[in-house]
């Protein structure tokens, strides 16, 4: 039990205890505390997989930007408590036991799947972590294209969520 | 000792932190002596006087006030997200310290570097990450009280802080492009030299966009609408009292430090000396200034009437004289020169912020946000293109 | 050292976590934030396939899903923001103008 192995479940502990404090919790605000709580602990599980750039934006971006976004809309709207539909018997009896056999299905085909396998040692020898300045040369010579493809998507996304506001008032 | 020298990095680390942790927060404690004292000179007036010699228990007297105030909790606010603001926002505040290096990292102990708790190839990235979390303290704080003021301020100070966090971010890749690395050393080690090699003198635009969004980012005047008195009462911290109100205050002073930090590092060469190596006398400055002070004291010490404050300041002057000798034995000398260097230059910009808190009027919130999307952002942007295009000419 | 299976079940958990969330919740945020819930599964499958590989791709799929992400949660939230003033409620059953 080394230390990254350690960490790994500690993390993915937290992960999956957000997740399901996320579909337990009452109100939207905590929903959204939980998701950040995975949010941050995946972004260590990229860190232990060598990735530190993209444990940074993950951070920056998703934590720190898109669930601020998720907060304010939730205190503008002033989401309260949810309220709680009575679930359809089909619901109840047959919807949740099969959405836990889902689960166990693709985690029990994962792990038995021939890549995960193959795989499964290959990082057993320590491997450096992925530099910045690798992935800023791919990002800017391999993936040119779908770089300004984003570049635009992101400027129409501007101009939508723009336009959407002005128009509610 | 087979224990320490095993798990070096566990234990060298636990007292760095320790120590940090006890100097930032008596640092944080006098800050607030030291801006009461500023401000008040700048108004024409004394500040605190009486409570210790010049005022210097006045920090003790606020602690002991916030501890034994009152602490109330509103009815109707969720207790969780309530009790969760505060704690979120200084731990953030705190935890940004860690990356930061007073000193050189070739003077170790152990193999581990005593001057950084943690020394990361991308450490100003992640400085970042963690003051883009910073936000949440202050948006979960104004929705956790139930209430409208802190609610409105709330809203507005952290829509304030992510906007004026891009300028942040931006303004400072040109440091970025400059050094080639986002580890801090990198950075430090490009301005080797003397005072002509910082990043400030090339990259002066960037640095004046980074003063004014971290003044924006920390919520300090002229950018303090959203928590001013005469506005919307105390903004996000009115339900707040006694000791989780103070820690956003202490927040709010971490989150200058860390700033002032940041700012040295990048623009003015961090722990680096501004004169050049030749000049060994600049060996025996550190020495010389606590000694100065010292006799200063001393003197203060002779003219002063009251008894108990005779006392305190006698106190005072034999631990900045003994504090001087100790700096003048040579393996002190050595050792002391980053952090001297650094500590002088973060409490000149700690200086700076509070000269312009009681020099400028407020901003009014829609000037302030047309003035970070409208005026900041696009200057922040054109500086880092007009970088670019001059390493790429020059390097052709 | 953790070996890529584990990380690869762990998206699996959640992707499934964030599909139950998705289904059984009436609130239209708390089924916004399981999508990105998803999303983020699915981030960690890419980064953990790019280390098994050594290869700077899944990194670099990492990176454009997160930009969607954010392009798609600002749209959607100002979407969000239109329909629970319309319809002055934000629960997702209460947008049934065109149910049969």
């Amino acid at each position: 039990m080394s230390f990254p192995v350690i960490l790994f479940f500690i993390c993915a502990a937290m992960a999956v205890l957000g997740a399901i404090l996320l579909i337990v919790a009452r109100e939207p605000i905590h929903s959204a505390l939980s998701l950040i709580l995975v949010m941050v602990s995946l972004a260590i599980l990229y860190l232990l997989l060598g990735a530190e750039f993209i444990a940074a934006v993950q951070i920056i971006v998703y934590a720190g930007a898109i669930m601020v976004l998720f907060v304010f809309v939730i205190m503008l709207l002033n989401a309260g408590v949810e309220e709680r539909t009575s679930w359809s018997k089909m619901a109840k009896y047959a919807g949740m036991p099969l959405a836990i056999f889902l689960l166990l299905e693709i985690a029990h085909w994962v792990w038995r799947a021939s890549v995960g396998a193959k795989v499964a040692n290959g990082a057993g020898a320590a491997q450096a972590a992925f530099s910045t300045h690798d992935l800023a040369m791919a990002l800017f010579q391999q993936y040119l294209f779908p770089f300004e493809a984003t570049s635009i998507l992101i400027l129409i996304a501007i101009l939508g969520a723009l336009v959407l506001a002005k128009r509610s008032e | 000792m087979d224990f320490i020298s095993n798990h070096a990095v566990l234990v060298v680390s636990l007292i760095k932190i320790a120590v940090l942790l006890f100097v930032v927060m008596t640092a944080l404690a006098y800050l607030t002596w030291f801006e009461r004292k500023v401000v008040a000179r700048i108004q024409s007036r004394w500040g605190p006087y009486y409570v210790g010699a010049h005022g210097l228990l006045q920090p003790l007297a606020d602690g002991l006030k916030f501890l034994f105030k009152e602490d109330l909790t509103p009815p109707s606010s969720d207790r969780f997200v309530y009790i969760l603001a505060p704690f979120l926002a200084l731990s953030l505040a705190l935890t940004t310290l860690a990356l930061i290096p007073f000193g050189p990292p070739s003077i170790q102990v152990l193999g581990q570097p005593v001057f950084v708790i943690a020394n990361s190839n991308i450490g100003l990235l992640f400085l970042f990450a963690i003051t883009s979390i910073g936000v949440y303290g202050v948006a979960l704080a104004g929705w956790s009280s139930n209430s409208k003021y802190p609610l409105l301020g709330g809203l507005r100070s952290s829509a304030q802080m992510i906007s004026y966090e891009v300028s942040l971010t931006l303004s400072v890749v040109g440091v970025l492009l400059l050094a080639g690395s986002f580890s801090f050393n990198g950075i430090i080690e490009r301005q080797a030299g003397n005072i002509g090699h910082w990043n400030v003198w090339p990259q002066i635009v960037g640095f004046l966009c980074y003063i004014t969004a971290a003044i924006a980012e920390t919520n300090r005047v002229p950018f303090d609408l959203p928590e001013a008195e005469t506005e919307l009462v105390a903004g996000f911290h009115t339900e707040y009292s006694s000791f989780k109100f103070a820690m956003f205050f202490m927040a709010e002073y971490a989150n200058m430090i860390t700033v002032s930090c940041l700012a040295t590092i990048l623009f003015f060469g961090g722990w680096l000396s501004p004169l050049p190596d030749s000049w060994t006398w600049q060996l025996y400055l550190p020495g010389a200034g606590l000694i100065a002070l010292g006799l200063y004291c001393a003197y203060d010490t002779v003219k002063e009437m009251r008894g108990i404050a005779r006392l305190q300041l006698s106190v005072v002057t034999l631990m900045a004289l003994v504090a001087g000798a100790i700096c003048l034995m040579p393996p002190v000398m050595h050792v002391i020169q980053g952090p001297f260097w650094f500590v002088a230059k973060v409490g000149l910009f700690i200086f700076f912020y509070v000269w312009i808190r009681g020099t400028l009027p407020r901003f009014r919130y829609d000037q302030l946000m047309s003035f970070g999307w409208k005026l900041l952002l696009p200057v922040s942007l054109a500086n880092l293109v007009v970088t670019a295009l001059v390493i790429l000419l020059v390097k052709r | 050292m953790v070996p890529i299976s584990y990380y690869l079940v762990l998206s699996g958990v959640l992707f499934g976590l964030g599909v139950i969330a998705f289904i059984f919740k009436r609130n239209i945020i708390t089924i916004f934030m399981a999508i990105e819930l998803m999303l983020n599964a699915v981030n960690l499958a890419f980064v953990a396939f790019a280390r098994a590989r050594n290869q700077l791709d899944g990194l670099v799929f990492v990176f454009f899903v997160i930009v969607v992400a954010a392009a798609e949660a600002a749209v959607g939230l100002a979407i969000v923001i239109i329909i629970s003033q319309n319809r002055r409620s934000l629960n997702v059953e209460d947008v049934n103008l065109l149910k049969f």
